[in-house]
């Protein structure tokens, strides 16, 4: 079944009609709302025809983002535009199409002064169709891929937007069978090829593959193309696969666009396990090997890990005690997900669509950032009423077709992996983790303690250079003086044995924070005066700034001086240093032209208390 | 399917198709008659009806097929 994971509206049509009475910013949100539902072919092209009809008397909507796309094709195209416009409205995209007369494509795109060129598109789509590639005599692969080359080539140059070049549909008759590569020169062997070296050429142009031969396997190619539709019409897609076709190519628009889901939210009974913890029990519930639903579910479990190693953030709404929620995490044997797995975990009383908030405020994201699976209609049905912008799949009865569904949904689209997409997880995970420590550790001292943070610290070295550089240079809101300096100018303080330096690391049971602080200080007979005190907000209030305090005070001391001097100039962005000095102990000076001085006497200093380890590097500070 | 349980089902599909929400469809309408409807929404129109009914219509038979009266016929062999 086509669109499986949208909900059906019952109340379609009559909602349709109400938008046409509907201010433009109401007007959208009904139009994007009725998007997200499962819609025939005649829907389909209804509502198309709302968008246009809206678009038409608010050139710009509120809320949608606008893109021009050019549809490029050797076949019928005219029956695409209305799925694709859809689908973009599903994702928060106001789509204008452009479509190459039929079988022009390529005038199209060599002439300069072609409707395409005053079109100017942002994104294009090469929709070369089977027959058009492989099928003339003496068709080969190497002429198809070089055909589609030179497209994306002059596409690139003439537009510099995104290029989805679309795979080639396998529709293309069998000669000799499952061994059909056998023979080079059979059209469905050329097709295999084309369709075989296309992804590496494609990657090397960083073209977008809309990859319809992996995409027909869903549903099958019957539905995808009939021989007697292209022989009446030339549509290679069907056109009760057209809406589909848009779908799909919308995700890769969207995607390039920074809009696929970035957070899967899973609830727990019957969705991540079968049964309900709080009433069967840790033994009661089912889950993994011997039993068909409890596979099912660990199936489940196993897709969000994958999903977890490119770079998708999970996440747990349940209504639950949380004891409760969390024991099969800890103690379960058959768990494919750990807590670990989870930067944020809510289970508790509240309303979903309060948690769901919660979890995306937390993990700093937009709702429309989540993914919401949940086996229960009811809860569903609150969601997409509550939070229109949060994917709600439907889900099937049948929980071995769960992770199906949720793969077919396509929210993730994804065109490149980044190395951040793969750390991405267990980043999010550890600073929703300090949070929820926080929540729940009753006093600082406790929690600070229960971070088990380590502080490492050294005088400035080549090693850490460019990091202190940079920091020196943006750091705005957590720098006393907001004094920028070159690297050469930071070389010459380092070698300089009038001047203390000094960075720390922080890491704590979460992670590593990496280079966190920067000091530097001058001495200048018995005083010793910072110059520069930096520090990352990422740090605050976990006693960094004493610690620092301490070790450039040690450091001060074993050069003589009898006095550290502290020095604030305000800005724009950094008055939350304002009383720092002060606050450590500091007594303000006489107030000159300069910046604010603060004096702290070394003689009878002692350290202040913090709750970490320090580890100061091998070259120690009194040494230098 | 009677003529007359086509008749409701196939005036919706019509209306949808060609939004016109007043769309009276007697069986001697053509494609003449109706505004909008051209060739790329007859095609949206065929696989529409194929769709809601269920049925698939050959090449031959959409040949031949030149008023809505035809195509009620043609619906109402498929599916009895």
């Amino acid at each position: 079944m086509q669109f499986s994971w949208l909900p059906v509206r019952e109340d379609f049509d009559d909602a349709l009609r109400e938008v046409k009475t509907l201010h433009a910013t109401d007007a959208i949100l009904t139009l994007r709302e009725l998007a997200t539902s499962r819609l025939d072919l005649a829907q389909t092209s209804k509502l198309d025809r709302a968008l246009l009809n809206a678009l038409k008397s608010h050139p710009s909507l509120p809320g949608l983002e606008p893109l021009r796309l050019a549809i490029l094709g050797s076949a019928t195209t005219s029956h695409l535009p209305p799925g694709v416009r859809v689908a973009g409205l599903r994702r928060g995209l106001a789509i204008e199409v452009y479509e190459a007369p039929y079988g022009m494509y390529w005038q199209e795109l060599m002439t300069d002064s072609s409707g395409l060129h005053d079109f100017k598109p942002n994104a294009i789509v090469l929709a070369h169709d089977a027959r058009h590639l492989a099928a003339a005599d003496g068709a080969t692969a190497d002429s198809a891929l070089e055909l589609m080359q030179s497209c994306w080539r002059k596409a690139r140059s003439a537009f510099r937007c995104q290029i989805v070049q679309q795979t080639v549909m396998p529709v293309l008759p069998e000669l000799m069978g499952s061994n059909e590569d056998r023979m080079p020169s059979s059209p469905a062997a050329v097709l295999n090829e084309i369709n075989h070296r296309l992804p590496q050429l494609a990657a090397d142009e960083s073209v977008d593959l809309l990859a319809l031969d992996h995409i027909v396997l869903d549903d099958g190619l019957t539905l995808w193309h009939d021989p007697a539709i292209w022989h009446r019409s030339k549509h290679e897609v069907h056109p009760r696969a057209a809406a589909l076709y848009g779908e799909h190519l919308a995700r890769l628009l969207a995607a390039a666009r920074g809009r696929s889901a970035k957070c899967l939210v899973l609830d727990l009974d019957n969705t991540l396990w079968g049964g309900i913890i709080g009433d069967d029990g840790l033994e009661g519930i089912i889950l993994g090997q011997g039993s068909e639903i409890g596979e099912a579910h660990a199936e489940l479990q196993r897709y969000a890990l994958r999903l977890t190693e490119r770079g998708i953030i999970l996440a747990v709404c349940s209504k639950n005690d949380e004891a409760n929620a969390l024991a099969p995490f800890t103690s379960h044997p058959e768990m494919i997900l750990k807590r670990d797995h989870i930067a944020c975990f809510v289970a508790n009383w509240t309303d979903k669509a309060t948690n769901l908030r919660t979890i995306a405020k937390t993990l700093n994201l937009g709702l429309d950032a989540l993914v919401f699976v949940d086996d229960n209609p009811a809860e569903r049905a609150i969601i997409r009423q509550e939070l229109p912008t949060v994917h709600v799949p439907e889900l099937p009865d049948e929980p071995s077709n769960f992770v199906t569904t949720l793969a077919a949904a396509g929210y993730f689209e994804a065109l490149r992996l980044t190395d951040d997409d793969r750390a991405r997880a267990s980043q999010y995970q550890a600073n929703a983790d300090r949070e929820r420590l926080k929540d729940s550790a009753t006093d600082m001292d406790t929690y600070l303690q229960s971070l088990r943070m380590t502080l490492t610290a050294g005088p400035f070295d080549s090693m850490n250079l460019q990091r202190i550089v940079q920091l020196i240079n943006k750091t705005n809101q957590f720098n006393l003086m907001t004094e920028r300096l070159t690297e050469p100018e930071v070389v010459a303080r380092m070698i300089d044995p009038r001047w203390l330096t000094l960075y720390a690391r922080l890491t704590d049971r979460f992670g590593d924070n990496g280079l966190i602080a920067v000091l530097m200080a001058r001495i200048e007979n018995t005083d010793a005066i910072l110059e520069t005190w930096l520090m990352s907000c990422r740090v605050l209030g976990r006693g960094v700034e004493q610690a620092c305090l301490n070790l450039l005070a040690t450091a001060a001391q074993s050069h003589g001086a009898h006095r550290l001097i502290g020095q604030y100039r305000p800005t724009e962005k950094n008055n939350m240093v304002r009383d720092l000095y002060p606050g450590l102990g500091f007594t303000q000076l006489p107030e000159t032209d300069g910046p604010a001085r603060f004096s702290l006497d070394l003689r009878d200093f002692t350290p202040r208390s913090v709750w970490m380890e320090i580890n100061l590097l091998h070259e120690a500070m009194v040494e230098q | 399917m009677t003529q007359q349980e086509i008749y409701p089902r196939l005036t919706k599909i019509m209306r949808d198709v060609f939004d016109d929400d007043n769309l009276v469809v007697p069986p001697e309408l053509t494609a003449n008659d109706v505004e909008g409807w051209d060739s790329v929404s007859h095609i949206t129109l065929i696989v529409a009806i194929e769709e809601a009914f269920g049925i698939k219509f050959k090449s031959a038979e959409l040949e031949k097929t030149k008023n809505v009266g035809q195509l009620i016929e043609q619906i109402e062999k498929k599916t009895s």
